[in-house]
């Protein structure tokens, strides 16, 4: 009896040792555990970034990829130390909540994949997409389809577009475009997390999304770019405001945030008007609140939360970027960003200064 | 004193439970109430509308209680076809022997089955398949779950229905074979008026089933959000728009959600309440 009770007690011993052991490298604070939820399409570069992050740091991330509109709901209920979103946060939903630091973390680009029988390439418009999406051009063979790719055989069979079921910052990307080239779409449809398709059929999650159109032969769906280069999907080249064809690609993609940016890095780039940018490109945002002292959140806590954006914004994490199929933030929005987390506090003192 | 603390704890052991019960209810009614309010009972039962338009926020529940109906009925539908038979299998012609034991084992085994493994199958298997035969374009739809989901609830319909066909006395089934019945004869004439209000209740079990099935059908039916126009379009279930939508909704959106389950969980409860009289009735008789 009493052996057992050493050995069981040594091992409780070593447990503790062994939890209390993971000193972080800066200022000494104790590694933590952060969780965070929300946007799918940012979750292969978030994946290999926490994976990055605690090696370098030593605290874990957990991130539930359940998308934009559950995570931001998860921290408004202050369950999450951060929400992933595609879509920023609008004025309405500020106000509704304690305020929040809009932190981009990559760029990203909403590709039209599609399951074509014969078809390796497709260029489409941005008035085309609308109206396929709309259920007004309904056949593969559209002759507004076959002017824009001369020399490709359209097949005779009906469209089948695929949508997003649940609250997604990427269906807000994507509709957010459609209204800006479609006068049709925005009177009909606007823009949403959740908006209501007429035809078709939807899937959970871009991953849900690429299966669908993987698995469907004349489909044709939205997804983040990665999802389609994982599962090696072809997607379309887009006609950008400029009338140029486009594909997605780093260089393409961050062509597009050539604009300005607010200060609160609160902005859309689709439909950018700069040569070479693709029309359906985006910025990702971490989004926390600016009062970190929230629901026995920790000081240690609340560092490790902007230790990661930190890491995020920095050179070394920004390179992985374009390695999984998204762009570099400009400099200027990490300039930007750099100047928001500074004004982040715990029990309203300045974390970083 | 033992005897008391037993009895203490068995009280309050089994008032737990139509306590949680009743939280629940409360919880669904409290939280529904917003919707119902807005909407109006009824025409929220019949607005066909589901619009997130922020300002003229429009919440029916019209499309997924006709899609729950649809894919509950054809399931039933195609059910029957082999729940039946197996039940005559097992509780008439082979009652008792080895063949009708494993039949039955494999039976009660489709019910063990987690649903996301159905719901795999159907995606990968049967959807294509439906594809292919040019059923339907994109292959998911109120078909494809029903499909599906029929072969969810045979075990549940097949073998509460043997029980009740085993149970019809011999000396009846006996006394027609003896005035020259033939075995179809007797099924007919003898086994199913004697055991049938218990099969229809096991049916109606069944059904209870199917209604409340989420994950299989929201994998398969292809989630839009109006009334189907045929049985191969695509539609939603009361189950599978609170399965898609739950996680980001809030204020009326998520209001109208919590209605839906309620009604969900009065349909299902009033279904289940049918099946156990019908139950109590076949035993008595």
């Amino acid at each position: 009896m009493k052996k057992i009770f050493s050995t069981v007690m040594t091992l409780v011993l070593a447990l503790a040792m062994v939890s209390c052991g993971g000193a972080s490298k800066d200022g000494g604070r104790k590694a933590q555990e952060l969780s965070g939820a929300g946007a799918t399409f940012p979750l292969p570069f978030y994946n290999v970034v926490f994976e990055h992050f605690a090696e370098v740091n030593g605290d874990v991330v957990a991130y539930g990829g359940i998308g934009s509109g559950g995570g931001v709901r998860n921290l408004r209920d202050k369950i999450v130390d951060f929400a992933g979103s595609d879509a920023f946060l609008t004025d309405k939903e500020m106000a509704e909540m304690d305020a929040v630091i809009h932190v981009p973390t990559c760029m990203g680009a909403v590709v039209l994949a599609y399951n074509l029988d014969g078809v390796n390439s497709l260029n489409l418009s941005g008035e085309l997409i609308a109206d396929i999406f709309a259920g007004e051009v309904k056949m593969w063979n559209d002759e507004r389809i076959a002017a824009l790719n001369p020399g490709v055989t359209l097949p005779a069979e009906a469209i089948i577009p695929v949508f997003r079921s649940d609250g997604s910052g990427t269906t807000f990307v994507f509709t957010d475009y459609l209204t800006k080239v479609s006068p049709m779409w925005k009177e009909k449809f606007g823009a949403g997390k959740s908006v209501n398709f007429p035809v078709g059929q939807a899937a959970k999650g871009n991953p849900g999304v690429a299966g669908v159109v993987k698995q469907t032969k004349n489909a044709i769906g939205y997804v983040g770019s990665e999802y389609a280069f994982a599962q090696k999907i072809p997607y379309a080249t887009l006609q950008n405001q400029r009338g140029e064809l486009v594909e997605p690609t780093a260089a393409s993609i961050s062509a597009a945030a050539s604009g300005t940016i607010p200060a609160d890095t609160r902005c859309s780039i689709t439909n950018a008007d700069a040569a070479g940018a693709y029309p359906i490109s985006t910025f990702t945002w971490m989004i926390i609140y600016k009062e970190q002292h929230y629901a026995d959140r920790s000081k240690a806590q609340a560092m490790a939360t902007l230790d990661l954006l930190k890491y995020i914004l920095s050179d070394e994490a920004q390179h992985i970027t374009s390695e999984v199929h998204y762009a570099p933030l400009p400099a200027k929005a990490k300039e930007l960003s750099m100047a928001n987390l500074k004004a982040v506090t715990y029990d309203g003192v300045e974390i970083l200064n | 004193m033992n005897d008391k603390l037993y009895r203490f704890l068995l009280t309050a052991a089994a008032l737990a439970v139509p306590i949680v019960c009743g939280g629940v209810v409360y919880a669904l009614v409290t939280d529904a109430y917003a919707a119902f309010e807005h909407f109006g009972f009824l025409k929220f039962l019949t607005s066909s509308e589901w619009s997130y338009t922020e300002g003229a926020e429009q919440y029916g529940a019209l499309p997924f209680i006709t899609g729950t109906l649809m894919t509950t009925a054809l399931a039933l539908l195609f059910c029957i076809p082999f729940s039946l038979p197996v039940a005559l299998f097992v509780g008439e012609y082979f009652k008792g022997t080895k063949v009708a034991s494993v039949l039955a084992t494999v039976t009660d085994l489709l019910a063990g089955i987690p649903s996301i493994i159905y719901g795999l199958w159907g995606f990968y298997t049967l959807r294509p398949l439906i594809m292919a035969l040019n059923i339907s374009p994109q292959g998911s739809g109120i078909l494809t779950a029903s499909l599906v989901l029929a072969i969810m609830i045979i075990p549940y319909a097949a073998s509460l229905s043997a029980e009740f066909i085993k149970m019809v006395p011999n000396d009846l089934k006996e006394g027609a074979y003896s005035l020259g019945a033939t075995r179809a004869e007797v099924i007919r004439r003898v086994v199913f008026p004697v055991a049938g209000s218990g099969i229809f209740s096991s049916y109606i079990l069944a059904i209870g089933r199917a209604l409340g099935e989420t994950m299989t059908v929201t994998m398969l039916i292809g989630n839009t959000n109006n009334i189907p126009e045929s049985i191969t379009s695509t539609g939603n279930s009361m189950a599978s728009i609170i399965a898609n939508q739950f996680g980001e909704a809030d204020g009326l959106r998520l209001s109208s959600l919590i209605a839906i389950g309620l009604v969900l969980f009065l349909i299902t409860a009033i279904i289940n309440l049918i099946g156990k009289v019908m139950i109590k009735r076949a035993r008595i008789a």
